[in-house]
Order: C-alpha cells, then sequence, then structure tokens
C-alpha cells in the first residue's frame, strides 16, 4: 500500500477533481480552491518521487513543494484581490458574468 | 496498521476534495477544502516529509484557506448562499473530458517502469531543507522572497480604494 | 519591231489613251479638251489607211506577230496580231467610222451633262473593237468581244438617270452574254480537241492535207462551230437574241451609229468570216437559216414603227441577217463586202436620223416645247427644205441600202442574193429555195419601209407648223461627216480603177477575194461556190433591181402620192392581226418574258426566300436568339444558383460556421480550459496511436 502508485494515484485523484472544479465552478472563489487542489496534487507528486525516486541528500523534492507553497499563497493572495476587484465592478462573482470578451 | 491508517487517510483526502468541487454552499466547499489539506499533511507525513506537513498546515490551511474564508465571506451574502453550479452540458462535456485525463494519466503512472531508488529513511528533514535552501537554493530562496513581496505590493495595489 | 506591228500597236492603243485622258484629266481639260480624243481617231485613221494602201497598190498583208502572255505548265496563252487583208479592211471601216462619229459627237453631244465621260467610253470602244479586228486567237477575240459589250453598256446607259437606258444597257449586256457562253464553249471545244486558240492552229487542225484532226469527228466541229455561232448570234443580233438592238437606241444617236450600225455588230459576222474555214457545211446551213429567218424578221417589223431610231434599228437587224445569210451560203467575200458597205451607208443613214433629231429637239425647245417627241415621224414631215443637206445624204443613203443601181449597197447586197441562188441551184432540196425568196423579198419591204421613212420625214405637210419655223440645218461639224459617208457609199468608191456599176471587181474583191488559203472542206466549197456566183449574178441583177423598184414604188403610193391610205390599210391589217405582229415586234419580249424571265424570277425569288427568311432570319437570326436565349440561361444559371446558391452559399456556410465556432468564444476563461484540455487529450491519443 505503501508504494510510489498508490501516491500518484491519489495525487492523480486530487487533479481531476482540482480540474473540474475550475471548469466547472461558477464562483470564482471557488475556482481558486479548485486550483488549490490542482497545487496540492503537485506537491505530493514531488514528494512522493522524493522519498521513492533516489534523489539527492538534500531533499530537493521537499524544496520545491515547498517552493510550490510559497507560490500558491502569493497566488492565492493576489486572486483574491482580483475576485474582490470584480465583486466591486460587477457586485458579482460569477464569473459567467464577467463574459466582456465574449467573441 | 499502517495501512489501515493510510486508507483512511487517503479516504479522507478524496472524499474531501469531492466534496470540495461539489458542494453548493461555498461555506461548506471551503470546509471540504480543509479536510483535504489536512488529509494532504497526513500523507505527507507517511512520506516522512515532517517539515513539509507542518508547512502545509501553518501555511495552506493556516494562511490560504483563512484567506479564502475571507474571501467567501467578503463576496457573499451570507443570507442568501449562491448557487454556483454551471449548467447541466457543460458540466457532463467537463467530467467526461476529465475522466478521460484521469484515464489517460492513471494508465500511464500504472504503466511506466519507475525508477526506484533507495527509499529514505525516516528521519528528520528540517535541518536538511533549511540548509538546502541556504546553499544550493540560496538563489531560488531569495527569488521566492522577491516574488513575496511582489505578490504583497500586488494584491495592496489591487485592493485599494479608487479616490473619486 | 516591225512597222506594221509599230501602226497596230498605235492604232490599238491610241484610242485606248484617249479613253484614259478624258476619264482622268477631261474635267480639268473641259469641254475644248475632246478635240484631242478626235485628233487622235483621225490619226489612226491616218493610219489604217496607209496599210490599207499598201494592200491595195499589190502588196498583200501577212504579218503575224506574236507574243508570249502566260504559260502554266504546258498551257500557253499568246498575244498577236493577225494583220491580213481582212484585218487591215476592217481596221479602215472602223477607223472611218469612229473618227467620223467624235467628230459629229463635237456638236450633237455640246452641253451633255458627262460630255469628256461619252469621249473616254467612245476611245475605250474603239480600242476594243480594234483589238477584235487584231486579235489572232480566239481567247484573245474573246477578252475584247467582252470589253467591246461593256463599252456597249457603258455608251448605251450614257443618261442612266432615264430608266429606260439603264434596262437597256442592262437587256444588251445579258443578251450578250447568253450568246458569249457559247461563244466560249466552242472555245473551249475546238481548244480540247486541238490544242490551241489561234485562227493558224485552227486553220492547220482541219486541213485535210494536214494534221486532220477533225477527220470522222465532223459533228464535233460542226457543233464546236455552232457554239462559236452563238457568239455571233448574241453580237450581232440575230434571232432569237435580236432583241436587244432595238432598245439599245436608249443610247445617243452617234452610239448607235458607231456601235449598233457598223461596227460592233459587224463583230460578229468578221468573226464568222474569220472563221470560215473551220465552219462545216451543216454549220453553214444553220447559219444561213438564222440568217434568213433574221433579215425577214427585222425587215417585217421595221414596217410599222414610228421613231425613226427603231425603224433604222431593224433595219439593222435585217442586213445583219443578210451578211450572216450570206457566209451560210458560202459567199464570205460577199458577207464582208455587205459589211463594209452597211457600215458606210447605214452609219450615214444613222448620223442623219440624228441630224433630224438634233434639229427638231432644238426647234421644240424654241418654241417651248418639251413633251413631244423628236424621234417620232409622225411630228416631222416636209423637212427637206428647211434640211437640204441632210436630206440629200439621207437619201443617198436610201437609195444605197435598197440597192439601187449605182451605189454601193446594190453591189453588195447583190452579191449576196446571187449566192443564195447559187447555193439554191447547187442543192436540189425543198427548202433550199427559201434562201433566195427570203433574201428578195426582204429586199422589197426594204426599199419599201426606207422609202416610207425618208417620205414621212422629208416631204408632205410639217406635223407642227410652230416647231417647223425653227427647224435649221445642222451646223459644219455635223453635216461634214454626212457628206463624206454619202460620197463613201457610191458603188464606185469600192470598185475602183473599175467603173462598172454593174460589176463588183475593183480593189475590194482583190483584197478580200472569195476563196483563199482556205483548207479542208471549205476549199472545195468555195471554188464550187465561185463558179456558182458568176452564173447566178446574172439572174440575180435584173430580180433584186425589180424587186428594190418594187418596194420604192409602194412606199411611194402609200406616203408620197397618198393614192392609197396607210391608215386605211393599216386599219385592215390591224382586224386581222398582222399589224399587231409586226408592231409590236412578233412579241418576242413577251415570250421571253413569260417563258423566260418570270418563271427565273420566281425561281430567284423562292432561292432568296431559303436563303433570307429561311436560312438568315431563321437559322443564323435563329443561332442567334438561341444564343441569347442559352445567354440567358447561363446568366441565370450563373446567377441565381452559381452566385446566390454556390457562391454566397459557402459565404453563409462560413458565416454559419463561424457563428458555431464563435460559440466557442463564451469570453468564461473555464470554457477555454475545458476545450484545451479537450485538445490536450486528442494530442495525447494522436501520440499514443503512433
Amino acid at each position: 500500500m505503501d508504494s510510489l502508485q498508490s501516491y500518484l494515484f491519489l495525487s492523480v485523484v486530487l487533479f481531476c477533481f482540482g480540474l473540474y472544479g475550475v471548469m466547472t465552478r461558477r464562483n470564482g472563489v471557488a475556482i481558486l480552491m479548485g486550483i488549490e487542489l490542482i497545487l496540492n496534487s503537485a506537491n505530493l507528486n514531488l514528494v512522493a518521487f522524493n522519498r521513492f525516486g533516489g534523489l539527492s541528500e538534500l531533499l530537493p523534492g521537499h524544496v520545491f513543494a515547498l517552493f510550490v507553497i510559497i507560490m500558491a499563497a502569493s497566488e492565492a493572495a493576489v486572486a483574491l484581490a482580483i475576485i474582490i476587484n470584480l465583486y466591486k465592478t460587477f457586485h458579482t462573482v460569477n464569473v459567467d458574468e464577467a463574459h466582456e470578451m465574449k467573441g | 496498521m499502517g495501512n489501515v491508517v493510510f486508507i483512511g487517510v487517503a479516504v479522507l483526502v478524496v472524499v474531501s476534495a469531492f466534496f470540495v468541487v461539489t458542494a453548493r454552499n461555498l461555506v461548506y466547499s471551503a470546509v471540504a477544502l480543509m479536510g483535504t489539506l489536512f488529509g494532504v499533511a497526513g500523507l505527507y507525513v507517511f512520506l516522512y516529509a515532517d517539515f513539509m506537513a507542518a508547512v502545509q498546515v501553518v501555511i495552506y490551511v493556516g494562511g490560504i484557506l483563512v484567506l479564502i474564508i475571507f474571501g467567501v465571506m467578503l463576496t457573499n451574502k451570507i443570507s442568501a448562499p449562491v448557487l454556483i453550479q454551471t449548467s447541466m452540458p457543460n458540466r457532463a462535456l467537463a467530467a467526461a473530458v476529465v475522466f478521460l485525463i484521469f484515464l489517460g494519466l492513471t494508465t500511464i503512472l500504472f504503466r511506466t517502469p519507475w525508477h526506484e531508488g533507495v527509499a529514505t529513511q525516516p528521519e528528520g528533514t528540517v535541518a536538511t531543507i533549511g540548509n538546502a535552501l541556504m546553499t544550493r537554493y540560496l538563489i531560488h530562496f531569495e527569488v521566492a522572497g522577491v516574488l513575496l513581496l511582489l505578490a504583497l505590493l500586488g494584491a495592496a495595489y489591487l485592493s485599494r480604494r479608487e479616490n473619486g | 519591231m516591225d512597222v506594221r506591228t509599230k501602226f497596230a500597236l498605235i492604232i490599238l492603243f491610241l484610242p485606248l489613251a484617249s479613253c484614259v485622258l478624258q476619264i482622268f484629266f477631261g474635267r480639268r481639260l473641259g469641254p475644248r479638251g475632246v478635240w484631242i480624243s478626235v485628233a487622235a481617231e483621225f490619226v489612226t485613221l491616218i493610219l489604217a489607211f496607209s496599210m490599207l494602201a499598201t494592200v491595195m497598190l499589190g502588196t498583200p498583208m501577212h504579218h503575224y506577230p506574236e507574243v508570249e502572255w502566260f504559260s502554266l505548265g504546258t498551257f500557253n496563252l499568246t498575244l498577236g496580231f493577225q494583220l491580213d487583208n481582212l484585218a487591215v479592211a476592217m481596221l479602215m471601216v472602223v477607223a472611218i467610222i469612229s473618227s467620223f462619229v467624235h467628230l459629229y459627237s463635237i456638236e450633237y453631244m455640246r452641253g451633255d451633262v458627262r460630255y469628256t465621260r461619252y469621249f473616254g467610253y467612245l476611245g475605250l470602244f474603239t480600242f476594243s473593237m480594234n483589238g477584235i479586228v487584231l486579235a489572232h486567237s480566239l481567247m484573245m477575240m474573246f477578252i475584247f468581244w467582252e470589253l467591246v459589250g461593256l463599252s456597249s453598256y457603258l455608251l448605251i446607259g450614257h443618261w442612266f438617270e432615264k430608266d429606260s437606258a439603264a434596262s437597256a444597257g442592262r437587256k444588251a449586256f445579258l443578251t450578250n452574254r447568253v450568246g458569249d457562253i457559247g461563244m466560249f464553249i466552242g472555245i473551249m471545244l475546238f481548244w480540247t480537241a486541238t490544242g490551241t486558240f489561234t485562227f493558224h492552229g485552227l486553220f492547220e487542225a482541219v486541213d485535210v492535207e494536214g494534221a486532220n484532226l477533225f477527220a470522222g469527228q465532223t459533228t464535233l466541229l460542226t457543233v464546236a462551230g455552232i457554239m462559236v455561232f452563238m457568239g455571233a448570234v448574241g453580237k450581232s443580233a440575230q434571232f432569237p437574241l435580236h432583241i436587244w438592238l432595238p432598245d439599245a437606241m436608249e443610247g445617243p444617236t452617234p452610239v448607235s451609229c458607231l456601235i449598233h450600225a457598223a461596227t460592233m455588230v459587224a463583230a460578229g459576222v468578221y468573226l464568222m468570216v474569220r472563221m470560215f474555214p473551220v465552219l462545216t457545211p451543216d454549220a453553214l446551213l444553220f447559219m444561213g437559216a438564222i440568217g434568213a429567218i433574221t433579215a425577214v424578221l427585222g425587215a417585217l417589223i421595221a414596217i410599222t414603227q414610228f421613231d425613226i431610231k427603231r425603224v433604222l434599228a431593224y433595219s439593222t437587224v435585217s442586213q445583219l441577217g443578210y451578211m450572216i445569210m450570206a457566209v451560210g451560203m458560202g459567199a464570205q467575200q460577199a458577207a464582208f463586202f455587205h459589211l463594209g458597205t452597211h457600215a458606210m451607208f447605214k452609219g450615214l443613214l444613222f448620223l442623219c436620223s440624228g441630224s433630224v433629231i438634233h434639229a427638231l429637239h432644238h426647234a421644240l425647245h424654241e418654241k417651248g416645247d418639251h413633251s413631244t417627241d423628236p424621234q417620232d415621224m409622225r411630228n416631222m414631215g416636209g423637212l427637206r427644205k428647211k434640211m437640204p443637206i441632210t436630206y440629200i445624204t439621207m437619201l443617198i443613203g436610201a437609195l444605197a441600202i435598197s440597192g439601187v443601181p449605182l451605189f454601193s449597197g446594190f453591189l453588195s447586197k447583190d452579191a449576196i442574193l446571187a449566192g443564195t441562188l447559187a447555193f439554191a441551184s447547187e442543192h436540189h432540196q425543198w427548202w433550199a429555195v427559201l434562201f433566195p425568196v427570203a433574201g428578195f423579198g426582204a429586199a422589197a419591204v426594204t426599199a419599201f419601209y426606207m422609202f416610207r421613212l425618208i417620205f414621212m420625214t422629208f416631204h408632205g405637210k410639217p406635223a407642227d407648223e410652230a416647231a417647223h419655223k425653227h427647224v435649221a440645218e445642222t451646223p459644219a461639224v455635223m453635216t461634214v461627216p454626212l457628206v463624206i459617208l454619202a460620197a463613201l457609199s457610191f458603188a464606185l468608191f469600192f470598185t475602183l480603177p473599175g467603173v462598172n456599176p454593174f460589176q463588183t471587181e475593183g480593189w475590194f474583191t482583190n483584197v478580200i477575194p472569195q476563196s483563199e488559203n482556205l483548207t479542208g472542206f471549205a476549199e472545195l466549197e468555195a471554188e464550187h461556190l465561185e463558179r456558182g456566183f458568176h452564173e447566178a449574178h446574172g439572174m440575180a441583177v435584173p430580180i433584186s433591181m425589180s424587186v428594190a423598184g418594187l418596194g420604192i414604188a409602194l412606199s411611194m403610193i402609200f406616203y408620197l402620192l397618198g393614192w392609197l391610205n396607210p391608215k386605211a390599210w393599216a386599219e385592215r391589217l390591224r382586224r386581222i392581226g398582222l399589224y399587231q405582229l409586226s408592231f409590236y415586234k412578233f412579241y418576242f419580249d413577251e415570250i421571253y418574258d413569260a417563258l423566260i424571265y418570270r418563271p427565273f424570277l420566281w425561281l430567284t425569288d423562292k432561292i432568296a426566300w431559303i436563303d433570307w427568311d429561311l436560312w438568315d432570319q431563321w437559322f443564323i437570326d435563329g443561332w442567334g436568339r438561341n444564343t441569347v436565349r442559352a445567354g440567358n440561361a447561363s446568366g441565370w444559371l450563373d446567377y441565381q444558383w452559381l452566385d446566390q446558391i454556390v457562391i454566397d452559399g459557402f459565404g453563409r456556410l462560413i458565416d454559419g460556421m463561424g457563428a458555431i465556432g464563435r460559440k466557442l468564444q463564451t469570453g468564461r476563461v473555464q470554457n477555454y480550459l475545458m476545450w484545451a484540455l479537450a485538445g490536450v487529450i486528442i494530442a495525447f491519443l494522436v501520440a499514443a496511436s503512433i
């Protein structure tokens, strides 16, 4: 049970859920949550490989995942700022309503 | 015994993720996200990544999730939880696409002969990571710092009150 | 170059030069410029006379220069002169008449709208006629034959504003054409059999001692001879192609004199005299019959005509018939003799009639009368006191043509009649006697109508006293030719150095012998006939004299003395229909119209219908209409279907696809993401399958 494939499988599942959420949800914040899921699945992959993949002693997997988390944080902050802006402009967070680019 | 826990954590993660993307109520979705994040932290522990687990909980749950919940609160009227689902056909199509991707990825992951290296031993990783950050990945560390600064500035700029 | 050739070339081309001068520079030279043409004509007269003089003084002319024109492989065509005594004599005749007509025309045509062009055409005609005379081959003669026909057409239609003149010109040309077709067939028959066009070549071919190409094929020779004779039938106005000559009187009187009395119409006789050695007895008999019929026919019609020129025209037809008949009887010398004398006195008669018409025209003009016809003899009468010269000269001409002794016509006509008698005595078939009967009968009638003309014109009371007051003799320019021609109408002129008015022997008979250089069967015939002539001559003289006297006497009874009333007799004859036969020219024109012209025009009408209504309107235009329809349909197809449906359809399709495609641009990022993922899957699958 404790094999690489199982962790990878979990990460795939997370990734797919996250993808579904990004594609389907109308609320901007909900989309953000989906993105977080995706990022988490990537992190999981990284760390799993670090344990099973025979990487160097410096734990690159962990470091990489750490940076991912850092970026996720900054990205979440900016994203929320944008969403709040959106709310102020359109008075809704329904991304369907922000269709000014509609061809 | 270890397997059982592992499976329990795995189930927690999956189920929570499911709820994140399918809950109608945004708050439920946020709570489910919290569950997922905690579950992932648990998985980190199984992967002998203690520092990562801690960071996960502190930053992800304690920072990002809180931020998300703030966002939810600021943009919704609590009294009327918003319907946040898209129309049916899109959901079906999206589900189909996602499912295909899922199939593809799983096929890959189970077919690929992964290069199994020497499995690491459970030991503390904090020192190693700190060491790495200061030596080999120093530049990355500094850049990350700058990035955070920029993110801070950006967020602040974006959310300033327009005069006039 | 031999001097004779030079002379011949000058005689031939000087009139042509005159023609060119008048046609191209006539307007600039003005009316005085026509004297150049007159002078040119007199120059040719001098040259012709000098050539004739050498022959008269004993040197026969035998000069045959030849030059090659072109050759196509084995076919050679040469041009050359046949300068023998016959040609020289004929040249003289043509030159005399042409010169005097030129002179005469100066006054006659004064003030005419196309004065200089007229003289140009006279030159053209003289050139063409000389060409016929000088031609050494049938082909060359045919070329000039046609040219003469053309000149005749141009001159008859000189006043082409008059419909009658224009159609007369056409009639002349077309009738001639009919004859010419026969002539051409004959020429081709001769060429096919002998391979040559020249007279020399033909004579050699029929020589029984020489090539004798026609041995055993006398039918072919007869047919060829008759076909060539057809040309003479057309040109010399023989029955049945005589219809054009009376209509040709629409032309100016000098033209009638030159062309239709003296020269062109004589060309047919000239041709037959030239061709005499190759004519078989059967062909000659055919010719004789045609000639006899023509002689009688012309005379009978002339009796009742009132237009002075018509009388003379039918007289010409009749006299030409005499000449042809003479050739048919084998009396070729007599035929040519009559040609010469006839040219003189008929030319004289025409010019005199022109003088009368001219004077009367001016008199009527003075009076202010523009409707009376100056050519109708019923408007004349009593002119002899006013126009003495014209009267005397015309009387001389009438005496000559009637065959009164002392005049040239007596000699030549007598020779012909002797020929017919000789023929009748040689041939014992029942029909042979018809020839002398026709000859003498026509002679009587000739005398009758000629003196009718004289008496009606010059004697009796004038029809219109008011006009008669203004009548005056015509100017000298016109009367001088009359006098000279009158002098030439005396017998003496032709019989020098002999003075016996009853004997034909003289320079003329020496120059044109009866039988000379004849080959083949003609030789035998001619010698035969020469004997017969001398015997018949004795009998012919008293008969012809009495016949002429009878005619004149009868004419005097009706028209001079008035013992019998011509109108009453005309009425009697009208009741039995004979008068109409004569007056209406035996209805030849009407018969031809009904039998030939109308059916032909009906046919052409039908053909025109096929060509125009059927082919042009229906088919060709229909083609056009169908093309338009096809064009419309194609256009409709192109516009409605291709343009509207296909092309625009493409547009709409693209538009539709665009509309569908536009749905992709929802403006929602999530949708973009989904499609991107779908793309990724597809790419992935593609990569996997490879």
